[in-house]
C-alpha cells in the first residue's frame, strides 16, 4: 500500500475542508505525487480555464515512498495548470514538508475556490482548519514562517509558504517550504498566492504504515542506500560539490548560456563555480559554502548552505542576511550570473537569498533579468524605465536591485515578474525572450548538447531540464556517454528520460538518486511498499502515460505541436566558441523521430492508438 | 610543449601549485599520452572520468595514444560528478 489511501479536499471559497478517499484505480496507472495528482487535475479542471482564477486548482501532492525511510524519500510536489505557460505545471520539491503531510495521514491535498481574504491551512494529523492570514499577508517567506512557528510552539511543523513576489503576481514565484527548499517552477506560488492561501503548516505524528511487504522493504531500502554510498557522484561528488560542480564542466565543453544566451562559454565561470564555493574569502577567511544539507531521509546529502561576505555591498548594512542560509544550486548559479554576466560570487548568493526569502524562481528571475539586460543594451528599455538604474550585463549592482524589486514587487520589479516571455513581448522584442512555451531555460545550450534542445522543446512544462536531463548520457556519462554535437539516437533518449524521469518523479524519491540508480533499483522499493507488481516495465509505463496525459491536457489547453520549437537564437544564430562552435541545434533533425517514438502522428498529435494504449482521460 | 591542465573537483588538490582557477600551465613532451599525464600527476586513472580536450571527450580507451595533444591544448578532468 504505503499510500494512505486518503486525501484532503479544501474548498477555499467555502471555507471548508473534507476528507476523500483516494482513487485507487488511478493510484495503480500514476503511482502518485506528479502522475496521480495531474490525473486528478485533468478530471477537474477545465484546461482553458485562467490559471489565475478561481477555477484552477492547487494540488499538493506526495509519493507512495514519501515518509518512509528509503533514500530521499522527502519529495512531494505542486499541481496546477501555470500562470507562465498556460500549460500544465508541476514543481517538485524536498525539504521536510512532504514527508510530513504523509505523516498526517494524507496524500494529497486539493486546493479549490479562492478564499474571500488570506487564509492559511493547519494540518495537524488527521485535523485540518483554515485560519485566517490577514497578519501574514505582505509578509516575505521568512517572515511569516517566523510568525507561524512563533505562534505553534512546535519547531517540527513544516510550512510552505508563499512570499511577496506570488502576492504581487510575478508570473514565477514558488511555493517554499522550510525556508529554502521551493517547488520552484512554472509559478505554482503566483496560483497559491491568487488563491488568498498564504501558508500551508503540517504537523504529523503518525508515522508511514501500510508497508506491503516491511522486511522486503527494509532490505530494497538498505540495498539501494548501499548503491548511493558507494557511487562516486552520489557518494562523494555531489554531498561535497552539488550540483555547482556543473558551472566549470559545462563552460568547458562549451554550453554555458551566456549574457541571455548569446554566448556559450563565460570567462567568468570559474569564480562562481563549485570550486570557488570552497575557496576562502579574502575579507573574512571564511568559504562561502559553510556546509551540505540534507532534505528528509535522503543519505546523498547535495543541498548547499552558505555564507555572504559580510563587507559584500549588499548586506553590509543588512546584518540580517549574515545567516547562514541555502545557497547556490547549479541552474540558480548559472541564470543569477553566466545568464547575466555577473561573476560575484556574494552578488549572486544575495540574490539567491532573496529568491528563498520571496518565493522567486531564480532560474526563471535571472533569465528574465538577463532578457532585460539584452532589452537595455539595444535601447528598448531605458533609465527612464528602471528608475535610473544602468541594467548592464555584468553588474552585480543591477541583479541584486532587480532582486529587491521582484521580491516585493516593486517600480519596475513588476515588469521583471512578468518572466522573459511577455517582457520581450512588451518591450518589441519578443525574438530575445529565451523560452520554450513561455518558461525560461535552465543552464544548458542546446548548440552545445543537442539532446537538450529536443528534451527543451518538447518539454510539458516549458523550458526545463528536469523532464528528461539528456546532460547526463551528453556530457557526464550516465548511463553512459553520447557525444553532445550529434543528434543521431537523441529522440530515443529523450524519450527514455523523460519516462523514467515522469516515474521517478511520481514515487516520492529524488530524481538525483537516477545518477546512481536505474529503475532496476527504484522498483524494487516501490513493489515492496506497494500492493500490486511494481516492475521496472511497469514504471516506465506509467511514466510514459503520464508523459501522454500531461501532452493531452496542454494541447486541450491551446497548445499547439508547433509550440514543440526554441528560440530562433538557438536555431539559427551558431555558437561563437568552444567545441560546438559553427553550431545551431539541429532540432529538425529530431523532432519527427521523436514523435515517431512517442506513437504521435507526424504532426505530433496524440493518435487515436496511442490515447487507447494508456486508456487516456477524456 | 606547453598545455594547460585543468583538475577539478576532489582532483584540485592534485594540481602543481600556483594554479588558478584550477588551471596549470605544464610542460609536456610531445609523445606524451593522455595517461602519461594523468599518472605524472597522480591522478588515479579509474576517477579521470571525464576528460576533456579543448572540451571534446576522451574515452578511456583513447587515452593511451602518443600525440594526442599539440601545443596550447587544454587538458580537463574531472571525477564522476553530476548536477542538474
Ligand atoms: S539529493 Fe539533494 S535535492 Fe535530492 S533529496 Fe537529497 S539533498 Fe534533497
Amino acid at each position: 500500500m504505503a499510500w494512505t489511501r486518503k486525501l484532503l479536499r479544501v474548498n477555499l471559497t467555502n471555507g471548508t475542508v473534507a476528507e476523500e478517499g483516494l482513487n485507487m484505480g488511478w493510484a495503480n496507472d500514476y503511482l502518485g505525487q506528479r502522475g496521480l495528482a495531474t490525473r486528478y487535475l485533468v478530471d477537474e479542471i477545465d484546461p482553458q480555464c485562467d490559471p489565475l482564477g478561481p477555477d484552477n486548482k492547487l494540488i499538493m501532492a506526495t509519493g507512495p515512498l514519501t515518509g518512509t525511510n528509503a533514500s530521499t524519500a522527502g519529495r512531494y510536489s505542486v499541481i496546477c495548470k501555470s500562470p507562465l505557460t498556460g500549460a500544465v505545471a508541476c514543481s517538485n520539491s524536498g525539504g521536510f514538508i512532504g514527508a510530513e503531510m504523509k505523516m498526517a495521514g494524507w496524500d494529497m491535498v486539493i486546493f479549490e475556490g479562492k478564499a474571500a481574504s488570506p487564509v492559511y491551512l493547519h494540518i495537524v494529523d488527521g485535523v485540518a482548519k483554515l485560519e485566517p492570514a490577514d497578519d501574514l499577508w505582505g509578509k516575505s517567506v521568512w517572515e511569516a514562517d517566523k510568525a507561524l512557528h512563533a505562534k505553534f510552539q512546535d519547531p517540527q511543523t513544516r510550512i510552505a509558504l508563499v512570499g511577496r513576489s506570488a502576492e504581487q503576481g510575478c508570473l514565477y514565484a514558488a511555493v517554499v517550504n522550510d525556508l529554502h527548499r521551493a517547488a520552484g517552477r512554472s509559478g505554482v506560488g503566483t496560483v497559491m498566492a491568487s488563491k488568498n492561501l498564504k501558508a500551508v503548516a503540517i504537523r504529523g505524528t503518525q508515522g508511514v504504515g501500510n508497508i506491503e511487504d516491511p522486511k522486503k522493504f527494509m532490505e530494497t531500502v538498505k540495498a539501494g542506500k548501499a548503491v548511493l554510498a558507494e557511487n562516486a557522484v552520489t557518494g562523494q561528488g555531489l554531498p561535497t560539490y552539488g550540483t555547482q560542480v556543473l558551472m566549470n564542466v559545462i563552460n568547458e565543453v562549451g554550453a554555458l548560456p551566456t549574457r541571455n544566451m548569446r554566448e556559450v562559454q563565460f570567462e567568468g565561470a570559474s569564480k562562481v563555480s563549485g570550486e570557488a564555493m570552497h575557496e576562502p574569502r579574502k575579507s573574512d577567511g571564511k568559504k562561502n559554502l559553510t556546509t551540505n544539507g540534507a532534505c528528509f531521509s535522503c543519505t546523498i546529502a547535495c543541498g548547499r548552505i552558505s555564507t555572504i561576505d559580510r563587507t559584500h555591498f549588499s548586506v553590509k548594512d543588512k546584518p540580517e542576511y549574515w545567516i547562514n542560509s541555502g545557497g547556490l544550486e547549479y541552474e540558480a548559479a548559472w541564470a543569477l550570473g553566466p545568464d547575466t554576466g555577473v561573476d560575484d560570487m556574494d552578488a549572486l548568493t544575495y540574490a539567491n537569498f532573496l529568491c528563498n526569502e520571496d518565493g522567486m524562481d531564480p532560474i526563471s528571475f535571472g533569465s528574465t533579468v538577463a532578457a532585460a539586460m539584452e532589452l537595455y543594451e539595444i535601447g528598448a528599455i531605458t533609465d527612464s524605465h528602471t528608475g535610473g538604474m544602468e541594467l548592464k550585463f555584468g553588474s552585480a549592482e543591477a541583479l541584486c536591485w532587480a532582486a529587491e524589486k521582484v521580491a516585493k514587487g516593486e517600480g519596475f520589479g513588476k515588469d521583471l515578474g512578468l518572466g522573459s516571455k511577455k517582457l520581450c513581448e512588451k518591450y518589441g522584442h519578443p525574438e530575445l525572450s529565451m523560452t520554450v512555451k513561455g518558461q525560461e531555460f535552465p543552464a544548458y545550450d542546446p548548440r552545445g548538447m543537442q539532446g537538450m534542445g529536443l528534451a527543451y522543446a518538447t518539454s510539458n512544462r516549458g523550458a526545463c531540464h528536469l523532464r528528461g536531463y539528456t546532460a547526463a548520457s551528453e556530457i557526464l556519462g550516465i548511463p553512459e556517454k553520447t557525444d553532445p554535437l550529434h543528434t543521431e539516437g537523441k529522440p530515443g533518449l529523450v524519450k527514455a528520460f523523460q519516462d523514467a524521469t515522469a516515474a521517478v518523479d511520481s514515487s516520492g524519491l529524488c530524481v538525483f538518486t537516477t545518477f546512481a540508480w536505474t529503475l532496476d533499483d527504484i522498483a524494487p522499493q516501490v513493489d515492496a511498499a506497494c500492493e500490486g507488481d511494481w516492475s521496472p516495465d511497469r514504471m516506465l509505463e506509467v511514466g510514459e502515460r503520464i508523459w501522454n496525459m500531461e501532452r493531452d491536457f496542454n494541447m486541450k489547453a491551446g497548445i499547439a505541436a508547433s509550440e514543440d520549437t526554441l528560440p530562433k537564437r538557438l536555431l539559427s544564430e551558431s555558437a561563437n566558441s568552444g567545441p560546438a562552435k559553427d553550431r545551431v541545434c539541429d532540432l529538425d533533425k529530431m523532432l519527427p523521430e521523436y514523435y515517431a517514438a512517442r506513437g504521435w502522428s507526424s504532426d505530433g498529435s496524440i493518435t487515436s492508438e496511442t490515447r487507447q494504449k494508456f486508456n487516456l482521460p477524456g | 610543449m606547453k598545455i594547460t591542465l585543468k583538475l577539478y573537483a576532489t582532483l584540485s588538490d592534485l594540481l602543481p601549485a600556483g594554479a588558478v582557477a584550477n588551471a596549470s600551465s605544464i610542460e609536456i613532451d610531445e609523445a606524451a599520452t593522455l595517461n602519461h599525464i594523468i599518472d605524472r600527476y597522480r591522478v588515479p586513472r579509474e576517477l579521470a572520468h571525464l576528460v576533456l580536450i579543448n572540451g571534446v571527450f576522451v574515452c578511456d580507451t583513447d587515452r593511451d595514444q602518443p600525440g594526442a595533444l599539440v601545443e596550447g591544448d587544454v587538458l580537463a578532468i574531472w571525477p564522476p560528478v553530476a548536477g542538474g
